[in-house]
C-alpha cells in the first residue's frame, strides 16, 4: 500500500496506540486489584480510532469524548501522568480528582471532556465548531460517540444543526457492536451508521475502525472539508473493544471465545505494526524502543498516581463557580 | 440619563449595548431573528414576543435563528462559552427545560468542578416563565426553583425593567452560567431606567418597599402583586416591607433576616408550586437562622400543586393574587 505519513508520524502514530494500549491494559489491572474508585470503561481495541483521527488535528481544535475517553484524552494530547492520577481520585490528576474517568478534560489541548451521559458530546462541539466560524480561526471540533449514542436525540439534532450552520465539525461514531450490553446489530436501526449522514444533508463514510490508515484518510478528508467551510461529515468507524462496557462487567452477553478471535484476529495495533514492518523503513528495533518507552511512562504514572495525595476538605467546595 | 421604558425594551437593550461592547457577544435562539431562509422579511419576529427585535439590522450574523433543537441549541451555546463566545441564548419557554436540561444540569454547570477549575462558561439563558396568558400548563411554569437547586449555575429573576437591563448586563459579563428568568406578564411594564449601561451586582436583594410590622419576600412578578397587597394594607395599618431578592442563585441571606428581624413576622410569595419551592427554602432558612426573630409562623403565598390550568376563570385562582397576600399578611399581623 502507499502510505503519504512520514516515518515520524507513522511512529508518532504507534507511540500513541500503544500508550493507550498500555494505559488501558494497566487500569484493568489497577482496577481489579481495588485501587480504582467509581466506573471506568476502556478504551483497548479501539485504538486505530482515536489515534487516525486525532493525528489530523490542530491542538486549537476541540474534541468531544464520551465515557470511554481514555484513548481520545491521550490521542488530544492529555499528559498521561495527570490522566493516571485522575483515575484514582488524586489531587495531582487532570481535574484534581473531582472528575474521574468519565469526566477527563483538559481545554488548553482542546479537549472538552469525556461525558458521563450517552450523546453529551455532540451538542457541545457544534459550539465550539461555531466559536471557531465566529472567530474566522480555521479552527475544527470533533465529537467521539458510539453506537449508542447514535440513537440519542441529541446526536440527531447536532447533526442537523451543524449542517444547518455550516459548522466546521465532524462527527465520529464509534460502533463497537455494543451500547452497554446491548447489540448495535439489534438497537441500531440501520446496516451502517454513517448512512444517517444522508438524511442530515452531509457526508456519511463507514470505514475498518481496525484500520488506522482508512480512519486516518477519512477523517482527514472530513477535517479539511470542515477547515475549508464545506461543513460537517459523519464517519462511523466499525470497532472491538477487548474489555466490557465498564471494569467488572463479565460479558455474558458476547459470545465464547469472542474477544479472544478479536485480540488474536482484529487488533488495530498487530496490524499496523505489521504494515509498518512490511511496508515502510520501520524496524522492529524502533517499535521494541518505543514499547519499552511507553511501558516506563505508564509504570511511572502509575506508580506516582497510587503515592499521591487524596483531595482534602479544603478542596470540597472549591471550583463550584468562578465567584459567588 | 433615565427615561420610561418597558422591561422587554430595557432587555433589548442590554443586549444591544453588550452586543456593541464585546464582539464575542453572540444572541440565538429560535426565531430570535424570525424569517431566516424565508421569502419575506428577516427580523421578522425578532423572537417570539419581539424582545429581540431590530439586533439582526445591527449585528447581523452575530444573531442567529435555530432550528427548534433545543438541546443541540442549548448544548451549542455551552460549547461555544467553554471556547471563547459570550452566547446570549433564548430558550423560548422555560417550560421546554425538559428538552435540554441536560445540557444546562450536567455540561455547563458542572464543568467548572469537573474539570478541575479549568473551564470557563459564560453562558447566559435568557428564558420565559409565568403564568397570566391563558398559555396553559406547558407555556406557563415557574420553573427557576429546578435551577436554583444546581450547583453551578446562577439564577436571576428581574422585576422591573431597570432591574432587567443592568442584571442582563452582569450576566453577560459573569463568567458563569446564568439562566435569566423573564416573566411574560412584565415586559409591558414601564419603569425608569438609564440610558447609558449599568450593572447589578448578584446576591444583593432590593428593599422595594420599607416598612415594619410585616417582611414580605416576593419574587418576580410577585413582587408587583406584593406592591398593590402593601398599598392596600397600608390603609389598614399594616406597614409591610418588601424584599425583593432578585437572584435565586446566589440568594442574599443577610437581607432578608434582618428584614424579619425588625419585623418579627415573614410572608413568601412564590408563583411556583409550593413543593421544594423557593418559599420552602427561605422558609427554611428563616425557620433556621431567624427563629428567635419570628412572632408569627412563616405564610407562604404559592401557586397550588397543581400544572397551570388553561381556563381564564381557573388561571385566576391558581396565581396569587394581591388578596391571597393580603389575608397572609393580616393573618401574622394578628398573630
Amino acid at each position: 500500500m502507499s502510505i503519504d505519513l512520514s516515518v515520524e508520524d507513522l511512529l508518532d502514530a504507534y507511540r500513541t496506540m500503544k500508550t493507550i494500549r498500555e494505559f488501558e491494559e494497566r487500569v484493568h489491572v489497577e482496577f481489579a486489584k481495588g485501587g480504582i474508585p467509581g466506573f471506568v470503561h476502556l478504551y483497548a481495541g479501539e485504538e486505530a480510532s482515536a489515534t487516525g483521527v486525532c493525528m489530523n488535528l490542530r491542538e486549537t481544535d476541540y474534541i468531544a469524548s464520551n465515557h470511554r475517553g481514555h484513548g481520545h484524552c491521550i490521542a488530544k494530547g492529555v499528559e498521561v501522568d495527570g490522566m493516571m492520577a485522575e483515575i484514582y481520585g488524586k489531587r495531582s490528576g487532570t481535574c484534581h480528582g473531582k472528575g474521574g474517568s468519565m469526566h477527563i478534560a483538559d481545554l488548553d489541548v482542546g479537549m472538552m471532556g469525556a461525558n458521563g451521559i450517552v450523546g453529551g458530546g455532540p451538542p457541545l462541539v457544534c459550539g465550539a465548531g461555531l466559536t471557531a466560524k465566529m472567530k474566522g480561526n480555521g479552527g475544527v471540533a470533533l465529537a467521539f460517540f458510539g453506537d449508542g449514542a447514535s440513537n440519542q436525540g441529541t446526536t440527531f439534532e447536532s447533526l442537523n444543526l451543524a449542517t444547518v450552520w455550516k459548522l466546521p465539525v465532524v462527527f465520529v461514531a464509534e460502533n463497537n457492536g455494543y451500547a452497554e450490553a446491548t447489540a448495535a446489530s439489534w438497537s441500531v436501526s440501520c446496516e451502517d451508521i454513517s448512512t444517517r449522514a444522508q438524511g442530515f444533508g452531509m457526508p456519511g463514510v463507514t470505514v475498518d475502525g481496525h484500520d488506522f490508515f482508512a480512519v486516518h484518510k477519512a477523517t482527514k478528508e472530513a477535517v479539511e472539508r470542515a477547515r475549508n467551510g464545506g461543513g460537517p461529515t459523519l464517519i462511523e468507524c466499525k470497532l472491538d473493544r477487548f474489555f466490557g462496557h465498564f471494569e467488572g462487567d463479565n460479558q455474558n452477553y458476547r459470545a465464547k471465545d469472542e474477544v479472544k478471535d478479536i485480540r488474536e484476529n482484529k487488533d488495530c495495533i498487530k496490524r499496523f505494526s505489521k504494515t509498518l514492518l512490511s511496508d515502510t523503513a520501520i524496524t522492529t528495533d524502533d517499535l521494541a524502543a518505543i514499547d519499552k518507552e511507553v511501558q516506563a511512562l505508564i509504570d511511572n504514572a502509575t506508580a506516582k498516581a497510587i503515592a499521591d495525595q487524596e483531595p482534602g476538605a479544603a478542596d470540597l467546595l472549591t471550583d463550584v463557580y468562578i465567584k459567588y | 440619563m433615565a427615561r420610561r421604558i418597558t422591561y422587554q425594551l430595557a432587555i433589548n437593550e442590554a443586549l444591544d449595548q453588550e452586543m456593541a461592547r464585546d464582539e464575542t457577544v453572540i444572541v440565538m435562539g429560535e426565531d430570535v431573528v424570525g424569517g431566516t431562509g424565508a421569502s419575506g422579511e428577516m427580523d421578522a419576529w425578532g423572537g417570539v414576543l419581539g424582545v429581540t427585535k431590530g439586533l439582526y439590522a445591527k449585528y447581523g450574523d452575530r444573531i442567529m435563528d435555530s432550528p427548534i433543537s433545543e438541546s443541540a441549541l442549548v448544548g451549542a451555546a455551552v460549547g461555544a462559552a467553554a471556547t471563547g463566545m459570550r452566547p446570549v441564548c433564548e430558550l423560548m419557554f422555560i417550560d421546554f427545560l425538559g428538552v435540554c436540561f441536560d445540557q444546562i444540569y450536567n455540561q455547563a454547570a458542572k464543568f467548572r468542578y469537573m474539570f478541575g477549575g479549568k473551564a470557563e462558561t459564560p453562558v447566559v439563558i435568557r428564558t420565559m416563565y409565568g403564568a397570566g396568558f391563558r398559555a396553559a400548563a406547558q407555556h406557563s411554569q415557574c420553573l427557576y426553583n429546578i435551577f436554583t437547586h444546581v450547583p453551578g449555575l446562577k439564577v436571576v429573576m428581574p422585576s422591573s425593567p431597570y432591574d432587567a437591563k443592568g442584571l442582563l448586563i452582569q450576566a453577560i459579563r459573569d463568567n458563569d452560567p446564568v439562566i435569566f428568568c423573564e416573566h411574560k406578564a412584565l415586559y409591558a411594564m414601564e419603569g425608569d431606567v438609564p440610558e447609558e449601561s449599568y450593572t447589578i451586582p448578584f446576591g444583593e436583594a432590593n428593599i422595594v418597599r420599607e416598612g415594619s410590622d410585616v417582611t414580605i419576600v416576593a419574587l418576580g412578578r410577585m413582587v408587583i402583586q406584593a406592591g398593590k397587597a402593601a398599598a392596600a394594607l397600608a390603609k389598614e395599618g399594616i406597614s409591610c416591607e418588601i424584599v425583593d431578592p432578585r437572584t435565586t442563585s446566589p440568594f442574599d441571606e443577610d437581607t432578608v433576616l434582618e428584614s424579619v428581624e425588625n419585623t418579627g413576622r415573614l410572608v413568601i410569595v412564590d408563583e411556583s408550586n409550593p413543593r421544594c419551592s423557593m418559599a420552602t427554602d427561605i422558609s427554611s432558612l428563616v425557620a433556621q437562622k431567624g427563629f428567635s426573630s419570628l412572632k408569627a409562623p412563616i405564610q407562604m403565598v404559592t401557586a397550588p400543586h397543581s400544572p397551570v390550568p388553561f381556563s381564564g376563570a381557573l388561571e385566576d385562582l391558581y396565581i396569587p393574587s394581591p388578596a391571597k397576600i393580603e389575608a397572609a399578611v393580616r393573618l401574622v399581623a394578628n398573630y
